[in-house]
């Protein structure tokens, strides 16, 4: 008792270390959630009259499993902290809104409601899942090494895939969304805090949980679905089918609530003078990807609820020979499934356009078109969803409508590479990192629209759809969508959110690297599907070894620039710890202005706007007057 | 130099290099493209993807050679901090820019549309096809279950057999069925894929026009042996399919007694789980 005393610093009062423990932290959360685990569990053996067992059987109870999740998440929040705001309103009790905005490094570590500690713990913790995936990645392609099984079994092999997939569909659905617009968007759109800072600590710890639980699948089987989990394969899986199913229903409530929470902050709490055409792109797309998120997310809950009773209290939804229809599962899973693709695709946009005009020293090209492409994405997005059932059987005399309004959905997106197009347009590009990544999405992204079209179209589709050709085609567009622009996020606003940064060489060579091996890893696979390798198989023709040697040799070192990127991390952000510049990119938006590290609060006094935040370049010359500029 | 210079230039370049890729991607691309000449539907499908390419050509090397050129000419002077034109916008190019992609993309639905109704495509065009060919059609029924494809021949008294052989400048009607999850019935040279749904008959039309050996593999994703769900299909002349079948018959005689009788689908046992 004594040593503790000793122990204390100044700043926190007499406080033993035992009794610091306790409280609602995240230690009291895995205890808490394990204590429910273990309840449901126990509670789910009494409702369907089978002996209780601390072990999992593979496939032996369904219902255990899904109530033992259920009560760890709720076990996991409560410990957190999450439930004490509305007791304390049921008893009366005063009760504060906002939680542990202090300055510590504890409240990364806890259900903390300031939006930039927010932004860090999702960028954090979506990272580790990022790696987690990107690491069945490798074993996958260690596996496509030899055309027979040789690495893994078949069921471990699946579980790989379905892993992957889930995981980064899952996780990364939140990739640019949480970190970077629960830390940016209110700092952008001149506010204090987001809409509802209690629900957006909620979205992130929801997701945290979710992802234990899917990695959980190990443990019971894994699940041999891939990430659409179709019926009737998904009734007919083992245990860890459940775990899936609880993945992706919590990352469904996840997005909903993120989308609701941006959605409210964005209409409501933008500062006096930042009218709907001063809101900088990138706010934009959020506002687009968020109403997607709300209205596609429930389906995907309501969709894994049916599935969940067909697996556990015999309902039959999706159960042929009790009047289900596996189409209803594949036709309210693609629902939520095309615009779940535009969530992840639309926020890559808005980071394009928002970057684009800091390194070329232009405004925005085409603001309004920019605009009128993402919303136009947004609404067509709820169209196309039957293009992905085109070999069915379903609907087969409406193809020719979904063919159409898949092909219409280019229109829109068509007006982003034309603002991208515009703002280069005699600019004063400087290549740095963030502007390179930028340039990648452009090539990656082209790559994956055009070979769209080819997906789009009926006849072409049969040859090309389930094979390698739509994994190359969807790999193009959402990596080289997503992630390229998510890294150049990290290296563009993380100086800000950090106040360090990063090597710049580490940083070229991880750009490089990534870009090479990327399109050396998926432009093969376009081949390999053209050629008839299906998706999802761990045997394939021998003929095609030799293209499957170099993609998975690729691969290795699309997987090795991670690594540069995991070092430059460390070695920066940890080791060296150079100070950035308050504003190494010269930005003219709001959230390069405010002081780094940002204050709790954001702004001692709300700004007003004026203008939009891309007033670059000179005014426009007298035709003919302008100089010549260097190297024409 | 001058906007205009930039433009005129750009503008060539594109244009020069359009003229000189687009035929030759239809001329070295186009013959290797999948999924061969195996049957009607497959020389169409080729025909699609050349043309496909062909409307991508010109696309990506807008894309591509602009980005290039922006690379090489639109650069901030080493240690210099210029600022680019205040440019915001140009309506007329937006709305030039509008009217040729939806140009575009509109006759991009219209072929699509064409093509997929002249034959079905040798896509999955479920249990009552808009478009059915007229003539004689040979029915043969594709039943797929974990993990292997079997096939039944109604007009040769509903015969089971797991070899796929279809006779020579015939067309045939492939009703595509499953027995438990969801598989994809994937003939690669014949240009055919339709997903096998229980207790759905999922209809293709197909005509062979050669002689061949074609591969056969399942194409969505239906548990842990999908990736061993494949076989060979023979495409042989009207005699030697007539031998062929007759071979069959005698041999699976006795498996046909226990056979339910045929139907355009098999309703399947309910799985249940209990609990």
């Amino acid at each position: 008792m004594s040593t503790t005393t000793e122990a204390q610093t100044p700043e926190t009062p007499s406080r033993p270390l035992w009794r610091r423990l306790i409280g609602f932290n995240l230690l009291s959360a895995v205890l808490l959630g394990v204590g429910g685990y273990y309840l449901g569990w126990f509670i789910g053996h009494q409702i369907s009259g089978k002996s209780f067992e601390f072990q999992a059987k593979t496939d032996e109870n369904d219902v255990a499993l899904l109530l033992a999740y259920f009560f760890g998440v709720v076990g996991f929040l409560i410990g957190l902290g999450f439930a004490n705001y509305p007791v304390s309103r049921l008893l009366g009790r005063p009760a504060s809104l906002r939680e542990k905005e202090d300055h510590g490094i504890g409240r990364y570590f806890g259900l903390c409601t300031d939006h930039k500690v927010v932004g860090i713990q999702y960028l954090v913790g979506i990272g580790v899942f990022f790696f987690v995936g990107g690491l069945n990645a490798m074993l996958i392609r260690t596996e496509l090494l030899h055309p027979t099984p040789t690495a893994f079994g078949p069921n471990q092999y699946l579980s790989l895939v379905g892993m992957h997939g889930t995981m980064m569909m899952g996780m990364m659905t939140s990739g640019i969304m949480g970190p970077f617009a629960n830390y940016f968007v209110p700092i952008m759109i001149g506010a204090r805090r987001m809409a509802f800072p209690r629900l957006e600590a909620l979205t992130f710890w929801l997701l945290m949980a979710a992802g234990f639980i899917l990695v959980s699948t190990i443990f019971f089987g894994g699940f041999p679905t891939g990430w659409t989990g179709y019926e009737p394969l998904n009734d007919q899986a083992v245990m860890g089918m459940d775990s899936y199913i609880c993945f992706f229903a919590l990352v469904g409530l996840s997005m909903a609530l993120l989308g609701l929470n941006m959605i409210a902050t964005i209409v409501t709490m933008r500062a006096p003078g930042l009218t709907f055409s001063r809101l900088p792109i990138f706010v934009w797309s959020v506002l687009a990807t968020a109403v997607l998120m709300v209205l596609a997310a429930p389906t995907l809950i309501a969709v894994l609820l049916m599935a969940s009773l067909d697996r556990t209290i015999n309902t039959s939804f999706f159960v042929v020979g009790g009047g289900g229809s596996p189409y209803l599962f594949e036709n309210l899973f693609w629902f939520f499934g095309h615009p779940e693709v535009y969530v992840l695709a639309l926020p890559g946009f808005g980071i394009v356009l928002e970057l684009l005009p800091v390194f070329t020293r232009k405004p925005l090209w085409g603001y309004r078109l920019a605009v009128s492409g993402m919303l136009g994405v947004t609404l067509l997005s709820f169209f196309v969803w039957q293009h992905h059932l085109f070999v069915s059987g379903i609907n087969a005399d409406l193809r020719p409508f979904y063919m159409l309004s898949t092909e219409i959905i280019s229109i829109p997106t068509g007006f982003i590479f034309l603002c991208v197009m515009g703002t280069l347009w005699k600019a004063r590009s400087t290549f740095t990192v963030p502007m390179l990544f930028c340039m990648a999405w452009v090539f990656n992204f082209l790559i994956g629209g055009l070979s769209g079209v080819f997906l789009s179209d009926t006849p072409s589709d049969t040859d090309t759809h389930g094979s390698f050709f739509v994994m190359a085609h969807f790999h193009y567009t959402i990596m080289g969508g997503l992630i390229f622009t998510f890294f150049a996020a990290i290296y563009y606003w993380v100086p800000k959110m950090t106040g360090l940064r990063f090597n710049e060489r580490l940083a070229k060579a991880h750009f490089w690297l990534m870009f090479v091996a990327f399109n050396s890893t998926f432009m093969p696979l376009f081949v390999l599907g053209m050629k008839g390798m299906p998706r999802r198989v761990s045997q394939y023709a021998p003929n095609l070894q030799g293209l499957n040697i170099w993609v998975s040799i690729s691969a290795f070192v699309l997987g090795f620039s991670m690594l540069i990127f995991l070092y430059n991390t460390v070695y920066s952000l940890i080791f060296v710890r150079l100070r950035a510049e308050s504003n190494p990119w010269r930005s003219k938006s709001l959230e390069w202005q405010v002081p780094t590290p940002v204050p709790v609060h954001n702004f001692e006094q709300i700004p007003v706007f004026d203008s939009d935040p891309y007033e670059y370049g000179t005014p426009l010359p007298v035709a003919g007057a302008e100089p010549a500029p260097a190297g024409a | 130099m001058a906007e205009r210079n930039h433009a005129r230039r750009f503008g060539a370049i594109w244009i020069v290099s359009t003229l000189i890729a687009t035929p030759l991607v239809v001329v070295l691309l186009g013959p290797i493209l999948p999924p061969g000449n195996g049957s009607e539907q497959a020389s169409g499908h080729v025909t699609d993807n050349t043309v496909l390419m062909a409307m991508a050509t010109p696309v990506l090397l807008l894309v591509v050679i602009y980005l290039i050129y922006s690379i090489i000419y639109f650069r901030q002077p080493q240690g210099a901090a210029l600022e680019g034109p205040a440019v915001r916008g140009n309506a007329r190019l937006q709305t030039t820019w509008i009217v040729i992609t939806s140009a575009l993309v509109l006759s991009l639905a219209v072929y699509g549309t064409v093509r997929l109704e002249e034959d079905g495509a040798g896509a999955g065009g479920g249990p009552s096809p808009l478009v059915v060919p007229s003539g004689p059609k040979l029915p043969v029924q594709v039943i797929a279950q974990q993990w292997a494809f079997t096939y039944r021949y109604p007009t040769y008294g509903g015969i089971e057999t797991p070899h796929l052989v279809l006779p020579v400048n015939q067309m045939v009607e492939l009703n595509i069925t499953s027995l438990d999850v969801i598989h994809s019935f994937w003939a690669y040279q014949l240009g055919v894929k339709a997903d096998a749904n229980p207790n759905v008959d999922n209809i293709v039309y197909v005509k062979p026009t050669h002689l061949q050996t074609f591969e056969i593999r399942c194409a969505e994703l239906c548990g842990i042996w999908h990736g061993a769900m494949f076989d060979h299909g023979h495409v042989v002349s009207a005699s030697a399919f007539a031998t062929w079948i007759q071979q069959e018959q005698s041999t699976f005689a006795a498996a046909h007694k226990v056979l339910p009788p045929y139907s355009k689908t098999y309703i399947p046992e309910p799985t249940r789980r209990g609990g």
